[in-house]
């Protein structure tokens, strides 16, 4: 009991959120559960994208390409050997994070200019790339993969909770994808505040001051690396079994573009930002299309162009202005309204007790 | 051999488009140490404005001057509200604001002008003429032609001209040139605007070839960008290099190498930018950079 009335506030807020999160399919229609699932898998990779540009100060602009590799991974394995798909999930992140590592050495060389523009180029070339080997990806084709069924017991567990019909796959889908994501926020959590997270930031906000405090930057930036790709390869792997198809055109350039925005809007150099990165990734292209489609005022016309432009225009606008008025992101605004909510309320004395996240502008 | 030749001469017609672009890039990279993820969506708006410009019944040779001084006042513009209130910011922060703004470009040329491929008119036929026993068209040798002057141009006013001796020196030191009297902040201003003309010429010279429409410069800002790194990404005549060996290489090697062909070439230039990364960051002829502890 101590210690429970001893935790800190913020644990109860994570205690709370996980509790929504493992709650929703019960509130909700199977394919809104299908839809969260998108949203944790995107926190996912946008986590393993924080991990990189927020805490290690390098730039990557090609994690499309990483998710592309792990839901290809994915989908080979299920498709030609016929392999159990939860065993293809860390398989594909193992594999994944082997090339992110790889990548990461010659990255070690390269300014981050020069870093942004060669993952750009990756993202562009790899739906060209996939095509290539045909008989194993089947090119342009794609491959289809099959719904996966939930086990029996977790199924008849499900109905007996809600008293209502057996789990369905994209229910199923989204409880995978819910302890995934529980697992790897809890890892990345880990990591940033022990050793190596402290590590990492010190190469951020200054590699010759780390280097000269013993810190091995080419090991811990390729680690950074290798372990963003590990992120993104899971991730994908998920995203091929939640959307059933992978094509080359699953991983196009914007994909990498929109899980930078997600980075950045949810905020860099936090915890908390990846997830709100992964819901404004997901609900903002819906929104802004469908929003627009129910308005009767607006012509078919304007309309059914703007369901193709409006989300481009809006990501581009928002991440102009939030880079200039709020570069902490969504998680930053949150987090200086509430310390400065809390220091009006108590007095300045207590703002130090919040965890306040690195200023991505040092880096 | 004859097939060869006149592969080199396609090769050197886009190559001046990659070069023109590339130097695009080149300028803004020495104004302010930034790659400009934007340039090619810049380029492609301004081809959509010429585009409505002749769709409008003007000539294509009055259309083009406007369109390159709108594109001038438009890179102006962008430098001035987008670009400088995080002038002074990381790397990271200027590289997703370009990112944004090449975003914010495409949707709006989306909305404003559809995703339909247009036909962009050229001024030159594509009726050929024989050089050296190569048949050449007009077009690729009016696109040469263009591209030579465009760089002749810029090359004398950054050389030849006291304003681009001030330019110059505003982007090399700014405190000494500010010191000196030179407006460094509006000299950073002038850069943008001419990057953004010589890239508007770019995207008019290849929207005959590839066909007008939003994603339009997507592939070519990728051979852009392989240009710059590759003859350095400070030095306006190593992109200028840069574009002419890359537009050869990636022709010859769409024509001759086995297994490479349309959307591959792609690839070799991503296999040039990584190799010229790894074996010789600096480039062609780039100044070796140096870094103050």
């Amino acid at each position: 009991m101590r210690f429970l009335s001893q935790a800190p506030r913020r644990y109860w807020l994570v205690a709370l959120v996980v509790i929504v999160f493992a709650g929703l399919p019960t509130q909700v229609t199977s394919f809104q559960s299908l839809e969260w699932a998108e949203v944790l898998i995107f926190a996912i990779v946008i986590m393993g994208l924080n991990l990189l540009v927020g805490y290690s100060g390098q730039i990557s602009l090609g994690h499309g390409a990483f998710m592309a590799v792990g839901a290809y991974t994915t989908a080979i394995l299920v498709h030609r050997y016929h392999m159990d798909y939860l065993a293809t999930i860390p398989i594909a992140g193992l594999l994944t994070g082997l090339l992110g590592f790889v990548l990461g050495i010659p990255a070690l060389r390269l300014s981050p200019l020069y870093l942004a523009l060669a993952t750009f180029a990756l993202a562009v070339v790899t739906p060209s790339l996939i095509k290539r080997p045909e008989n194993l990806t089947q090119g342009v084709q794609g491959i289809l993969l099959p719904p996966p069924q939930p086990p029996d017991w977790v199924s008849s567990m499900f109905a007996s909770v809600t008293s209502g019909p057996a789990m369905t796959s994209d229910q199923w889908l989204y409880y995978v994808s819910f302890i995934v994501a529980v697992i790897l926020f809890w890892v990345a959590w880990n990591i940033v505040r022990r050793r190596p997270g402290r590590a990492l930031m010190a190469i951020r906000d200054g590699e010759v001051a780390a280097a000269a405090s013993g810190v091995n930057i080419a090991g811990y930036k390729t680690l950074a690396f290798g372990l963003s790709a590990f992120y993104a390869g899971v991730a994908g792997s998920l995203y091929g079994l939640a959307s059933g198809y992978v094509s080359p055109d699953s991983f196009p350039v914007a994909l990498s573009f929109t899980l930078l925005v997600g980075a950045v809007i949810g905020g860099l150099g936090s915890i908390a930002g990846p997830l709100f990165g992964g819901i404004f990734t997901f609900w903002l292209p819906i929104m802004s299309s469908q929003f627009v489609q129910t308005q009767d005022w607006i012509p078919d016309q304007v309309a059914s162009v703007f369901k193709n432009a409006g989300p481009a225009v809006t990501y581009g606008a928002l991440l102009i202005l939030i880079m200039i008025f709020a570069p902490n992101g969504l998680a930053g605004l949150i987090l200086s309204g509430y310390t400065r909510l809390r220091s009006r309320l108590r007095g300045v004395g207590e703002r130090t007790t919040g965890q306040v996240p690195p200023d991505p502008q040092t880096v | 051999m004859q097939e060869f030749l006149q592969q080199v001469l396609s090769g050197i017609a886009s190559g001046g488009i990659y070069a023109s672009l590339a130097l695009a890039l080149v300028l803004i990279y020495n104004a302010m140490g930034l790659v400009n993820f934007a340039q090619g969506e810049m380029a492609m708006l301004a081809t959509f404005l010429a585009f409505t410009l002749i769709d409008h019944g003007m000539s294509y040779w009055i259309a083009l001057p406007i369109t390159i001084l709108v594109a001038f006042g438009g890179g102006i513009v962008i430098q001035r509200v987008v670009i400088r209130p995080v002038e002074r910011a990381p790397v990271l922060t200027l590289v997703i604001v370009t990112l944004g703004l090449a975003t914010l470009i495409n949707g709006l040329a989306g909305f404003l002008f559809g995703y339909l491929p247009r036909s962009f008119p050229s001024p030159f036929s594509v009726q050929t003429v024989s050089i050296f026993g190569a048949a050449a068209s007009y077009q690729d040798l009016g696109v040469i032609g263009v591209s030579a002057v465009v760089l002749v141009l810029v090359y004398l006013l950054l050389q030849r001209t006291t304003l681009g001796l001030a330019m110059r020196a505003a982007a090399h030191h700014p405190e000494a040139s500010r010191l000196l009297g030179v407006r460094v902040s509006w000299m950073l201003a002038l850069g943008w605007g001419l990057a953004s003309a010589v890239g508007a010429v770019s995207g008019i010279m290849v929207a005959p070839i590839l066909l007008l429409e939003p994603n339009m410069m997507q592939t070519v800002v990728i051979y852009a960008f392989a240009a710059a790194v590759l003859g350095g990404i400070d030095s306006p005549l190593g992109a200028v290099i840069g574009g002419l060996v890359i537009g050869v290489t990636v022709n010859l090697a769409g024509a001759y190498a086995p297994g490479v062909g349309g959307d591959l070439q792609l690839a070799v230039a991503f296999a040039i930018i990584i190799a010229v990364l790894v074996l010789k960051p600096n480039g062609l002829l780039g100044r070796r950079a140096t870094r103050r502890v």
